[in-house]
């Protein structure tokens, strides 16, 4: 199925007689579950678009592409630098907004600036019932009522089926540039992201990978000049700058985990602290490519490894395994968050129908 | 405003639910004697009072859940309380409501510099988490301005803000997770100090629900390194419109300042006289706050000196040192009070596309003649977070209500222009009748079924947020 509106929408989710399939491009698409295909591709096109106003409202069929060309002509942006999963995953097709937003898809920018949920200012969205519900709206600051619009970013698409969305959006900096820090070991290569991270000169990217620490500034172009100064002056190790789309290409790599891209194995996304990050990837003896100052671990290991992943990660965090088989996608909650999970799945989606078993 | 009828029942079984909170906390944590239950009549709503059936002030967890479980066992309505600064009346207790206050929950349980978290109890006011870590050159960014006196369990209910938001983002963009006590008693861990969610984002819900999902007893909150420096300039013009066009090209341009603060006439005026910050008598003042190094600074001001200028302001002060920042600030900082020494005054929240201020204002001078009251407006502009402020004297019969009137109608008008009804303070008991001109029944059904889960027996705080009418059934039990 493959509406065009969402008065179709509804109504092909309210007329279901079994399990839907919901994805957006299905470039993302993670866990296991069956159903009949529900595309939101035909739902496309944007709504309202204030570049004065930083605030995009578009359809969540969109192709991401399209999102970001028509942000481009204004010289603004999404925030959160969307990853790009496709080479990653070995999937072909088209990303959609709404798979973004299902997903919560945030890239290295996150640190700086938070995550797609903390741009995302509006959702509409069909629950499993059938129901047409919105919640938020196109302001920055809104508290009225419950926020579900944090509820539905990275829910994909088990409580509703999205329809529309709307984003806080950024300008585009002037310039950027990252420092390439190289002669350092992991240990000391993950507490020069820490530094920086910790240190005023808001950092907008802190990855490793390759034996090669790469941290980022943005901004005006005195600013980045600056800032650049200070922290070069502040880490150890063999510096080197990389300006403009040199700079941009490198973050492009750390963005969609390029370097797992043609390699086999298990593919595992660790959500952890910094400071463990290195004890946890030298205990599993992986290739890591490490993002987030450390903070985000993507990890290529030999398949069959979920219970020593586990016990590595020992509760500071937690682990996707994004790529392989042979366990869940995502990792089990505790007893009483799981049972807030199901009581909440169950009320957005009395008949269980959507992405039934996905997220565990 | 009203409040639903108190269970009788509840309360001719008082005794017997104050014996049962005294056996499981200590002998001064329960509070039951009315003269000192005065305290918790009300909270910066004052406007509405009711003194509730017992208040609790538990100092840890394990006391909390103790508590919760009782109340959730004797069908006793509670109302948690930080440190009662809503200006929504979102800690009103009824006469059948136990008030469960956290303010002797506050100390840091963890700082950590190089995870930049800090896990603190709810209790803890907004501004002591940033003077926990202001030493090693940190802070909390949410700053709202009761932030003295605010704490961070009220801060999560309302998903509280602040002046420097614009840059740094409200309470969920800086709460990494919490310790939640259910109705039932139960004990849940949502997020933690790695921040992001492993599956449903239960902690956005959270954050924002105004107590009515569980009580927050430990938090993790984000820390951020201190800039550099920060300095402000004020740009004075003889027209709204103006004022608005060139906070536009300002967020267009892609400079971020972290506050960018809008004061119209009445409210210049009226702060001139009471704090005599030296402001120039114009339609519309707008005050921007940049941060950084010296250098940093100068670039970012150059510009907005650049756009402002084209924009022909009647005045444009740039602070030379920390003396003129201060006196830029004095002003804004004096607006409340200023308009509190002319009357009392109702001060609204709700927020609108930045593109339609000029016209939300010229409507609210209209609406101020047509109801003979005066209003004065001092505002977040830069993220569209108005807040009229409208004086009316409460001695005076038929004042409130008339106020409460205008009110309403400003609040349509923002939802109307594509805004909402609150920006920053939370529903409460102050917008909750007005919920329905923002939301359809089944936008407030998805969101009370997320009540539902958490609380099936309703009982935390359940007369707010919701209008009364669709909320009965479920209230009724």
């Amino acid at each position: 199925m493959r509406p065009t509106s969402e008065a179709e929408l509804a109504e092909a989710v309210a007329g279901a007689s079994g399990p839907l399939l919901v994805r957006g491009g299905g470039t993302r698409t993670l866990g296991h579950a069956v159903g009949e295909v529900l595309e939101t591709g035909g739902l496309s096109g944007v709504e309202l678009y204030e570049p004065g106003a930083l605030t995009l409202v578009v359809r969540a069929g969109t192709a991401l592409a399209e999102v970001t060309q028509v942000l481009a002509g204004e010289r603004q942006r999404l925030a959160f630098e969307v990853p790009d999963l496709r080479g990653l995953l070995g999937r072909e097709g088209v990303s959609t907004i709404g798979g973004v937003v299902a997903s919560n898809a945030s890239g290295p920018r996150r640190v700086q600036v938070g995550a797609c949920r903390d741009a995302l200012l509006g959702v509409r969205f069909v629950d499993g019932a059938g129901t047409v519900v919105k919640n938020g709206g196109r302001v920055m600051k809104n508290v009225t009522g419950y926020d579900l619009v944090k509820l539905l970013a990275g829910s994909r698409g088990t409580l509703g089926v999205l329809s529309e969305v709307s984003f806080k959006v950024q300008a585009q900096p002037e310039a950027e540039a990252t420092l390439m820090v190289e002669g350092l070991d992991d240990v000391a290569g993950l507490a020069a992201l820490r530094a920086a991270l910790g240190s005023p000169f808001d950092v907008s990217g802190a990855a490793r990978h390759g034996g090669r620490s790469l941290i980022r500034v943005e901004g005006m172009a005195g600013s980045v000049g600056y800032r650049v100064r200070e922290l070069t002056a502040r880490i150890g190790g063999e510096i080197s700058v990389v300006e403009g789309e040199a700079s941009a290409a490198l973050w492009r790599q750390v963005r969609d985990v390029v370097p797992f891209h043609t390699r086999t194995g298990d593919v595992w996304r660790i959500a952890t602290l910094p400071t463990v990050a290195a004890m946890i990837v030298e205990q599993l003896k992986g290739e890591a490519v490490w993002d987030w100052g450390g903070g985000l671990i993507w990890l290529l290991l030999d398949p069959g490894r979920g219970a020593d992943v586990a016990a590595a990660i020992a509760g500071r965090g937690h682990a996707t395994l994004v790529r392989g088989q042979g366990a869940p996608a995502f990792p089990p909650e505790a007893p009483e968050v799981a049972a807030l999970v199901a009581g909440v799945k169950a009320k957005f989606d009395p008949r269980g129908i959507l992405n039934a078993g996905m997220m565990g | 405003m009203d409040m639903p009828a108190p269970d009788l029942g509840v309360i001719s079984r008082k005794a017997r639910i104050v014996a049962r909170l005294r056996a499981i906390l200590p002998a001064d944590a329960v509070i039951d004697a009315l003269e000192e239950l005065r305290v918790y009549e009300c909270d910066a709503l004052t406007a509405y009072r009711c003194p509730p059936l017992a208040a609790v002030l538990p100092r840890t967890t394990e006391e909390v859940s103790a508590v919760l479980r009782v109340c959730w066992e004797e069908g006793v309505p509670v109302v948690p309380r930080g440190s009662g600064t809503s200006l929504a009346g979102g800690a009103m207790p009824t006469a059948d409501s136990v008030i469960l206050g956290v303010a002797r929950m506050n100390a840091v349980i963890e700082t950590d510099y190089e995870n930049r978290f800090i896990r603190v109890q709810s209790g803890r006011t907004n501004l002591s988490v940033s003077g926990a870590v202001e030493a090693e050159g940190f802070f909390y960014a949410p700053d709202p301005s009761s932030q003295l006196a605010c704490a961070i369990a009220g801060n999560i209910a309302m998903n509280s803000g602040g002046a420097h938001c614009l840059k740094y983002g409200v309470t969920t963009n800086n709460l990494l997770g919490v310790t939640l006590v259910k109705m039932d008693g139960t004990v849940v861990t949502l997020g933690g100090p790695w921040g992001d969610p492993s599956g449903l984002d239960l902690l956005g819900v959270v954050c924002g629900s105004e107590g009515q999902l569980g009580v927050v007893t430990e938090a993790w909150l984000r820390i951020l390194p201190k800039p550099e420096g920060a300095r402000p300039v004020l740009v004075g013009f003889n027209s709204n419109e103006v004022a608005g066009a060139c906070v536009a090209d300002i967020i267009r341009a892609g400079i971020l300042p972290v506050a960018i603060e809008f004061m119209d006439r009445p409210c210049i005026r009226a702060t001139e006289a009471f704090a005599k910050a030296g402001y120039p008598d114009c339609e519309a003042l707008l005050i921007i706050e940049v941060e950084g190094s010296d250098a940093e600074i100068s670039e970012q001001l150059a510009r907005i000196r650049q756009i402002a200028l084209a924009h022909e302001p009647v005045e444009f002060r740039e602070a030379a040192d920390e003396d003129q920042a201060k006196r830029i600030w004095l002003g804004r900082k004096s607006a409340f009070g200023a308009m509190g020494q002319i009357n009392d005054y109702m001060c609204l929240d709700g927020t609108i596309p930045v593109s339609s201020l000029a016209h939300v204002l010229k409507r609210i001078g209209e609406m101020s003649r047509e109801f003979g009251l005066d209003v004065g407006n001092v505002f977040h502009a830069g993220d569209g977070n108005m807040h009229p402020l409208i004086l009316f004297d409460a001695n005076k019969p038929g004042d409130l209500e008339r106020c409460e009137a205008f009110g309403a109608e400003i609040l349509k008008l923002c939802v109307e222009v594509g805004g909402c009804l609150t920006g920053e303070h939370g529903v409460g008991i102050e917008k909750r009748d007005l919920m329905a001109v923002q939301f359809a029944p089944e936008d407030m059904e998805a969101q009370m079924r997320v009540k539902d889960v958490f609380d099936p027996k309703w009982l935390l705080n359940p007369a707010k947020v919701f209008p009364l009418g669709i909320s009965a059934v479920r209230r009724a039990g």
